[in-house]
Order: C-alpha cells, then structure tokens, then sequence
C-alpha cells in the first residue's frame, strides 16, 4: 500500500477538519442548540438555588444527547451527495478506519466544543467545582460514544431524503445507557459520594463503540452508497 | 505529464466479468452478461439511456453488488493494490468527488496522498489540464466543465491500472476532450484497461476497443 494506516487515518482526519472549517454555521449549530436549552430551563422552571443545582446534571446531559442526535445527519451525508464516498469506498484499504477518522473529525467539531461550554453553563447551575469536574469528565467519555453510536444510524441512513426523524428514533435507544451513566455520575458526585463506578462502565461503553461501531458503519455506508 | 512509475503493467492483467446478472424491481438490467478487456484495450459501453451502463460501471467498482456473477482482475477483486502498491483500479463517476469548500488544489491534493502521487507533480497537472487558473479557487465557483477536468485530473494522479469512467465526456469543450482522449491514450498505451461509457465518439487512438451494447442487444 502506498499509504501507511495512521497516514490514511491523518490525511482524511485532516481534509474532515479542513471542510468543517470552511463551514463556520455547521459547527456552530449543535453548540449554540445546546446553550439555548440549557439556559432555557432556568428561565421556565424555578429558579432557586439548590433546585437548579439537582436540575443541572440531567438538564446537561440531555441537551448534549440532543446537539448530538441533531448534528448526526451531516456526517456522511454530503460526502454520499458529491461522490466522495464512492471514493473513500473504492480505495484498497480498510473502510473502518477511513469511517472512524471522519467520525472523530465530526466530534471534535461538533461535540468537543459542547464538553467545553458546558462547564460554564453549569456554573450558572450552582453545580459545585468537583461536580463540575464529573461533569466534564463524563461528557469528555461519554460524546464521543453518542458520535460513534451515531455513526452507524448516520451511514445507514444517509441515502435517504428525509433521515432526521428516523435517525433519532434509531440511535436514540442506543445512546440511553450513556445518558443515564453520565447524568448519574455528575449526580453522584453532586451528591458527595465516588462516582468511579458509572464513570468505568461510561468508559467501557466508549471502548465497545470504538471497537464496534465503525466497522458495523462501514457495512452500513456500503449498503447505503449502492 | 509522463507517467507516474516508469514501465508497462503486466501483460497477464485482463479484467473480466461472468455472467453477471442484475435486476431493479421488475426489470432485469442485465442477464448473464460476460466481458474482458486485456491490458492495452478499452471497454466501451454503450446502450439508450437506462440500459443499465452506469449499474454495470459500479458493478465492475465494486460499489454495486450483482446478483450473480463476478467482476475479477486477474483473477482478485479490482479493489485492491498490484506488487508495487499501486492501487488497480480508479472509478470515476457523474459526481466529481470534490468538496466545494476546498480549492482545487487542495481537492486534489487530498487525492494525492491516498493515491502517492507526488504532491510536488499536481501543479504540472492543472496545467494540463487546464486548470492552472483555478487551483486556488473553491470548487463551488468551478463551471460543471472545469469540475469535471479535475475529476479527470484525480483519475489520472491515481495511477491504477483500470480506468472506470462514466460518461466522460459531459460538460468538457473540445480542449477538454482532447486533454481526456490523450490522457486515455497515454494510459492504454502504457498497458492499462479503460471500461469507459460514452455515448459520443471518442479517440482512442491505435488502442483496440471492444464495444459493449446494453439495452436492446443484450
């Protein structure tokens, strides 16, 4: 093979982030759907302190599930629509990794910049420091498995017209457990005790997608690219 | 723009498909269809609209599976690389493959180093293929024409021995086609296989064509 795995893996990472770049309003929308929920609640719901306090892991992570789910349908849907992935599944290499570099290129534009704002947001939560810390490390965990969940709605469904309804309800499912793992570790810690144990399995749910979702996603993406 | 690796393929690459068969719905696109095409030689297609030459195109990439029947290029799958690490085969399709937000150079650089081609030689290409003009533009401002250039300047930077092109020459004007049929030339010339669909005329020069009619003939 002309090119070395981690070089194929680099220079589709890199085009990824460089296309991204040159499309400012696609990177901005799951971030700016995530701090327009959150700073929703505080504004319907009671204000108090100690209320928004028990409110914020929940709020937050549920808003990141949803930027998420919302920001899925781009994935490889204009690569399909210009022919690039006709070309990425035509090369002699594995179509696993070339999925698991666009899937990281697609977090690291659309779901690093919500683990970076969400610390902020949960200060206007009243969310104490060690709290927040959980906080991050679980979105730090737990967005990059929503993405690469996705991934595999997003393949199956990027041939169609109309995806972001069933997108949803096809991954949605999926991403429960790390919702609920994320929001009870940021819980946990809120509440003063050791919240290692949902951030373990959070990270061993990390470690399955890693292994499983972007080979499943390629099969998919042949399937939805016929 | 000589080419890439110095020296002919070898002369015991032949591309063949037996009896592949393709049916869309109700209406079978294809039968028991079988080809080759030795080293040297181009593949025409041709048949009217609908006739199945596209399906057939991507059947031969790869990208569409038969229902029966197998594509081989010496006996392996056309996905793949030769001895020297080229990659065999490059399909060009009606979508050109290039994103609007990047220039194209960089489009075309990012092809480049998937297919090791020297990253130093693309300037030499735009200007072949007359491009040299918009290598810093975005390809969103390109005219369908111009884009189409640059999809044929991909095919020609990947250096694989098999040719796959759909209808190539939509949207070129006459320097355009003059650069795809001497790129064509120069490819079979160096012992490579070209499975083209075409509906005008085009010169292959001393090459020998198989014609392939879908449709009717079939």
């Amino acid at each position: 093979m002309n090119l070395g795995l981690g070089n194929l893996f680099w220079v589709v990472l890199q085009r990824d982030l460089l296309v991204a770049m040159r499309r400012w309003s696609d990177i901005c929308n799951p971030v700016i759907f995530f701090v327009l929920v959150v700073a929703l609640f505080p504004l319907a719901l009671n204000p108090r302190a100690e209320f928004l306090r028990a409110l914020a892991p929940g709020v937050l992570w549920i808003a990141a599930l949803l930027a998420a789910l919302l920001s899925l349908n781009q994935l490889f849907r204009a690569d399909i629509e210009d022919g690039t992935m006709e070309q990425l599944l035509t090369l002699p290499y594995p179509l696993g990794l070339v999925i698991l570099a666009k899937t990281l290129a697609h977090w690291l534009v659309t779901g690093l910049p919500v683990v970076v704002v969400a610390p902020l947001l949960a200060i206007t939560y009243h969310l104490p420091a060690d709290a927040i810390g959980i906080l991050l490390l679980s979105l730090l965990i737990g967005t990059p498995t929503l993405s690469l969940l996705g991934s595999i709605g997003a393949a199956l469904t990027a041939g169609l017209r109309q995806s972001g309804v069933l997108l949803a309800l096809m991954v949605g499912p999926l991403m429960l457990p790390v919702l609920m793992l994320g929001a009870r570790a940021t819980d946990i810690a809120l509440s003063g005790d050791d919240p290692t144990g949902p951030l373990y399995l959070l990270g061993a749910l990390l470690a399955l997608a890693l292994s499983l979702a972007p080979p499943a996603a390629a099969m998919a993406i042949r399937i939805s690219a016929d | 723009m000589a080419r890439r690796r110095g020296g002919g393929f070898r002369e015991v690459d032949l591309l063949t498909g037996t009896g592949l068969t393709l049916w869309r719905g109700a209406n079978c696109l294809f039968d028991a269809l079988s080809f080759s095409a030795a080293p040297g030689n181009a593949l025409l297609i041709r048949g009217p609209n609908g006739s199945g030459k596209t399906t057939l195109l991507r059947v031969i990439a790869g990208l569409t599976l038969a229902e029966e029947g197998e594509v081989k290029w010496n006996g392996t799958p056309v996905i793949g690389c030769d001895n020297s690490g080229r990659h065999l085969m490059t399909y060009c399709g009606h979508a050109t493959a290039l994103k609007p937000e990047l220039t194209t150079m960089e489009n075309l650089r990012f092809f480049a180093r998937l297919s090791g081609y020297p990253i130093r030689q693309i300037g030499e290409l735009l200007v072949a293929s007359g491009l040299a003009a918009c290598a810093d533009l975005p390809t969103r401002v390109l005219s369908a024409g111009q884009k189409r250039r640059a999809a044929l300047a991909r095919v020609f930077m990947s250096g694989a021995q098999l040719w796959l092109l759909d209808e190539p020459q939509t949207n070129l004007d006459s320097a355009g086609r003059q650069f795809l049929e001497r790129m064509l030339q120069e490819h079979l010339a160096g012992s490579g296989t070209a499975v083209i669909v075409a509906h005008q005329s085009i010169d292959l020069g001393a090459a020998p064509v198989t014609v392939l009619q879908m449709g009717e003939a079939a």
